[in-house]
């Protein structure tokens, strides 16, 4: 059972606020999940091989070719913040 | 004219019986019309579609039509990006999102002349099975407003439904193409993993990530993924196999196919009706000169939480770029950069989709990676060899799409629920094989019934030609919903 | 005590574009003017490697004498921070590129072999430029030029005794990649980076202490003072019955001393797993011997033969196999004037005096070419100049770019080889000399050679010494 201490690490790791009525029904909630996917490991799995890729590439690359970059602008288009030519992000030492 | 398929739309506009702009205009008069009920598109890209009409007018006079698409009126999910339009993904964490650039995919129906009307509603991140965790709106099933239209493509299956397009392009990562295709009564198609490249497809579960067509017919399907299908440099994990010509290879039947019917796919607590349909389906096939014989699958009860295991991995990766920093939303007022984050991540996410990433981050944090997703990805070998061996004795396997019709808005609060509706869906998406959702009847209530195909790895050609001798036998394309 | 201390080092891969998308690598461009959307990390793209980058990997393994893996693969790396754009790196964990090398480096004659434990490849991430310093800054500007460049990260093995045999690691690591095009190993650009982990332990022991991490070392000078720092400042808290913590700390240059980041980051969890978006990479025996057959000589290996082939002394191979360039450079002349020791003198003590051994660029386009040195060479040689002219003649090739005979023809620099006219000469200086005739006589041989001085004064310097003494002592000895 997943417990309300690690629920509150895993949000911390994942950058996610929760308030705590969010936080108690998050935790019944993967719970729920949780206790579903356990089934998972009645399974016999020794020997068997992982599958990260549903398909059997190896070796696809580029070639060390360079294509023209994005105009700045458009690039920066989206940004929340900017200043002149950069991104601007708030103090990265917490407060 | 808002409700033939694209094949006859085209070939109406070669006779001149009308003309791409007429088309494109017909269909925006319908969406003005009906789209604030059924809620299908989040961008309607008018000026740009009726742009892009007028150039496809100009080929059909001129004698030079680019192909099959040229002037088709098409939706697409709003998961793909499309230069200068905005592309949100049903966030409010995109909203506002314009991206620099073209997704592969659009690209390629751009050059086939096809016009975009615009951007389809779908769950936020395309997590979801029924379009209610769009962040905007909810989408309606148009053959019964107080249901839902499936998901996570939702919108453009409704609105190839309800004739407010006429076709487009949905994402599948756990059935979200072929569950709303079954929903809405349409044709939609799930291509071998690597056979449509996912370059500007906004990722979700990358390894389970798929692109492919909705239509009104499999003849349709055929050419929108012959449209979209092969190499792209852009994308390493997309196949390089030669894109056959699908739609000249729907004719031969299913004389002689052997077909194999999973008994894994009819479960307990499973709409009667719906296996009935699919059940008689599989009769017809049988009339149509297939062999039908029974396979066992016994993976598939585990290839659920397997999923549940795999995408939400890969999703809380794929999601942590969202932090107000390069693009998208970010939150006033917070005092340093974890805090403007975290806070941005919490207005900026729906529940569905913390929680997935709430559960992607805990089956890969430390200590839990092995038992989790290690496990589940040695569970996702023993599922493509349950397949593997199916394919040694049949050439196609057939199944219902969906264990029950289209469900009430907010019957599925439940969050577990609401994922078994995606049980029979999600061992495609795992093994990354082919497979089509074709409308297959109706139930007592008149709600659409989907039937499923799975074909081996990049046999798109036997799946379509198998749905097609169905659809050819079968009266079911011909009714289409009166929503308003 | 003894000091451990294993080195992480960064390097920049020598290549055209970026790891993962086609932009450039170019340094010093305006910021945010050398990004895509894939090495933005906006929604919908995908990576695709870089062969060049795989390739150049290959070739540091080869030299560094690690096994390449057959199969290796890459993985997501995440943690949080602003200069990342995808909030994860991609890169390589538990099938690295290569494994199970090591490094040859000398410190004080004596020379030690250097485990290398990995060396995998990897993404680098932008660049961060705060409003003050990072602990002051209300706000700090992104630029992701930077963002994708292809790095090689490898990890030394815990075989390090001393700072100093660290900075001599360091320098030897760096003359392998320079020397085989890997990477320019600027430090002052970021193209080379190193972190270290030091512990302490008792002599003898085989367990490890409590390692401490250092960061932000950024040139050699950094690495020898942060170490020697750090270990002592170990040792004196150990002396002092403290705990050594495990932390990370930063080197502060001005300061000169390393300090305790300031930071609540909560404990790291990367979360490591295959990056479905790229597959695996397979390396067959073919490839590799395709990129060993490609691979220049190595350093100490052309510093073995310049002993052996050449008959130089060890000092003298040491410092020519400090760049591929100079290296070229000095057989280049050794195949037109084939006095090796003599070259080198010249390589040494002339070439080298404006420019540094190890900076390819000036070597290879310094006026004086291996053929004109080893043309001015033939001309002292044939006695048409003497040594001390030469290297006269040397500093006006180098500013002129003219070859030798040139400069002598015109500026009349040729050595006076005629023996009347220098006895003319020989006998003025004697005509002024009595006192020095005097002190000859009486058998100091020095004032032969005040004698010898001021004929050699009077020609300006072309007299051909031999002749003028021969002469000289000819006339002396009939007085």
């Amino acid at each position: 059972m997943i417990t309300r201490e690690e629920v509150l690490h895993i949000a911390r790791l994942a950058r996610l606020e929760l308030s705590d009525t969010e936080l108690e029904r998050m935790r019944e909630q993967l719970n729920s999940i949780l206790t579903y996917i356990d089934r998972l490991r009645a399974l016999d799995v020794t020997g068997v091989e992982p599958t990260s890729h549903a398909v059997p590439l190896v070796n696809v690359m580029r070639d060390d070719e360079v294509v023209p970059p994005f105009p700045q602008d458009e690039m920066l288009r989206n940004a929340p913040d900017r200043v002149g030519e950069f991104f601007r992000v708030p103090r990265i030492i917490e407060g | 004219m808002t409700g033939t398929p694209i094949h006859e739309l085209t070939e109406a506009y070669r006779r001149s019986e009308s003309t791409p702009t007429a088309a494109t205009e017909a269909f925006l008069a319908r969406i003005a019309r009906l789209d604030g009920e059924l809620g299908a598109y989040l961008t309607v890209t008018r000026e740009q579609a009726l742009r892009a009409a007028a150039d496809a007018d100009a080929r059909y006079r001129a004698g030079k039509p680019l192909g099959p698409l040229d002037g088709a009126p098409l939706v697409y999910k709003d998961v793909l990006c499309t230069r200068g339009v905005t592309t949100t993904c049903g966030s409010r964490m995109l909203e506002g999102f314009v991206p620099p650039y073209d997704a592969t995919v659009i690209a390629r129906l751009t050059a086939a002349g096809a016009v975009m009307l615009g951007k389809g509603n779908m769950d936020e991140f395309a997590m979801g099975s029924s379009t209610e965790h769009s962040a905007f709106k909810p989408t309606r099933n148009p053959w019964d407003l107080t249901r839902v239209p499936g998901g996570s493509s939702g919108g453009p299956a409704a609105a190839v439904a309800a004739g407010l397009a006429a076709g487009g392009l949905g994402t599948d990562t756990g059935g979200s193409i072929r569950q709303p295709a079954a929903f809405c009564g349409v044709v939609g198609l799930k291509p071998t993993y690597g056979r449509v490249s996912r370059y500007g497809l906004v990722a979700f579960g990358s390894s389970l990530d798929h692109i492919g067509p909705f239509a009104r017919d499999v003849t349709d399907a055929a050419l929108l993924l012959r449209a979209i299908a092969g190499a792209d440099p852009r994308d390493a994990t997309c196949l390089t196999a030669p894109v056959p010509d699908y739609a000249a290879a729907l004719a031969p039947g299913v004389q002689g196919l052997r077909l194999g019917l999973p008994d894994e796919y009819f479960i307990e607590g499973m709409d009667a009706e719906v296996e009935r349909t699919v059940r008689t389906a599989v009769d017809v096939l049988r009339g149509l000169g297939a062999t039908v014989e029974r396979i066992s699958l016994p993976a598939t009860p585990h290839a659920l939480a397997t999923y549940y295991v795999i995408a939400p991995a890969e999703a809380s990766s794929n999601l942590a770029r969202y932090d107000g920093v390069k693009y998208g939303l970010r939150v006033a007022g917070a005092k340093d950069l974890v805090e403007m984050s975290s806070r941005t991540r919490a207005v900026g996410f729906g529940a569905e989709v913390k929680r997935r990433i709430m559960l992607g981050t805990y089956v890969l944090s430390s200590g839990y990676y092995e038992a989790y997703y290690g496990r589940a990805q040695k569970v996702r070998t023993l599922v493509r060899r349950d397949f593997d061996a199916a394919f040694g004795r049949v050439d196609l396997i057939v199944a219902p799409m969906t264990p029950n019709v289209a469900f009430k808005h907010g019957e599925k609060e439940d969050p577990l629920s609401m994922y078994l509706n995606d049980v029979f869906a999600v061992p495609a998406d795992m093994t990354g094989l082919p497979a089509i959702s074709v409308p297959c009847g109706f139930s007592a209530e008149g709600l659409p019934i989907g039937l499923q195909f799975i074909g081996k790895a990049l046999d798109e050609a036997s799946v379509l030609r198998a749905a097609y001798a169905y659809e050819q036998a079968t009266p079911w394309r011909a009714r289409r919903p009166s929503p308003a | 005590m003894e000091t451990v201390i294993g080195l992480e080092v960064h390097a920049q891969l020598l290549t055209r574009s970026k790891m993962f998308c086609g932009c450039p690598t170019t340094f010093g461009a305006p910021p945010n003017s050398q990004t895509c959307p894939v090495c933005q990390g906006m929604p919908g793209v995908l990576p695709v490697v870089n062969r060049r980058a795989v390739e150049l990997g290959i070739r540091a393994a080869l030299a560094f004498d690690c096994r390449v893996n057959a199969a290796c693969r890459f993985a997501r790396k995440h943690y949080y921070y602003p200069d990342m754009p995808k909030n994860y790196q991609i890169t390589q964990y538990e099938e690295p590129l290569a494994e199970d090398g090591h490094l040859e480096i000398e410190v004080d004659g004596a020379s030690r072999t250097i485990g290398i434990q990995r060396l995998h490849l990897e993404e680098d991430v932008g660049k961060l430029l705060h409003e003050g310093t990072l602990e002051t800054a209300q706000a700090s500007l992104v630029d992701y030029n930077r963002s994708g460049v292809p790095l090689m990260e490898t990890v030394s093995r815990p075989d390090l005794r001393s700072a100093e045999e660290a900075a001599a690691y360091l320098k030897a690591f760096r003359a392998v990649l320079v020397f085989l095009g890997v990477s320019n190993g600027n430090m002052e650009e970021g193209s080379l980076r190193c972190d270290a982990n030091v512990s302490l332990r008792p002599r003898g022991s085989r367990e490890l202490g409590t390692k401490v991490e250092i960061k932000n070392m950024n040139s050699f000078r950094s690495v020898k003072q942060a170490l020697e720092f750090e270990v002592r400042r170990q040792a004196e808290a150990l002396a002092a019955g403290e705990r050594i913590v495990q932390e990370t700390r930063l080197w502060d240059a001005d300061r000169g001393y390393t300090r305790a980041m300031r930071s609540k980051e909560y404990a790291h969890d990367y979360r490591y797993f295959p990056e479905p978006d790229l597959v695996p990479l397979t390396i067959d025996r073919a490839w590799i011997e395709e990129i060993r057959a490609g691979l220049p000589e190595l350093p100490r290996q052309r510093r073995a033969r310049f002993v052996t082939q050449y008959g130089l002394p060890p000092y003298d191979a040491e410092i020519l196999t400090q760049s591929r360039a100079l290296a070229e450079y000095f057989e280049a002349a050794v195949r037109e004037f084939p006095q090796p020791k003599v070259v080198s003198n010249w390589v040494m003590s002339e070439l080298l005096r404006e420019l540094g051994a190890d900076d390819e660029q000036a070597i290879r386009s310094s006026p004086v070419t291996p053929a004109r040195l080893a043309g001015l060479l033939v001309l002292i040689e044939d006695g048409t100049i003497s040594g001390k002219i030469a290297k006269e003649v040397f500093e006006k090739m180098r500013r002129g770019g003219e070859d030798a005979r040139a400069i002598v023809g015109r500026e009349g620099l040729t050595q006076v080889a005629d023996e009347a006219a220098l006895g003319r000469v020989i006998d003025q200086v004697l005509a002024r000399s009595p006192r020095a005739i005097e002190d000859y006589k009486r058998g100091k041989t020095a004032a032969a050679k005040a004698l010898v001085g001021q004929v050699m004064k009077a020609t300006g310097g072309k007299a051909n010494p031999g002749i003028v003494n021969r002469l000289l002592e000819e006339k002396l000895s009939k007085i």
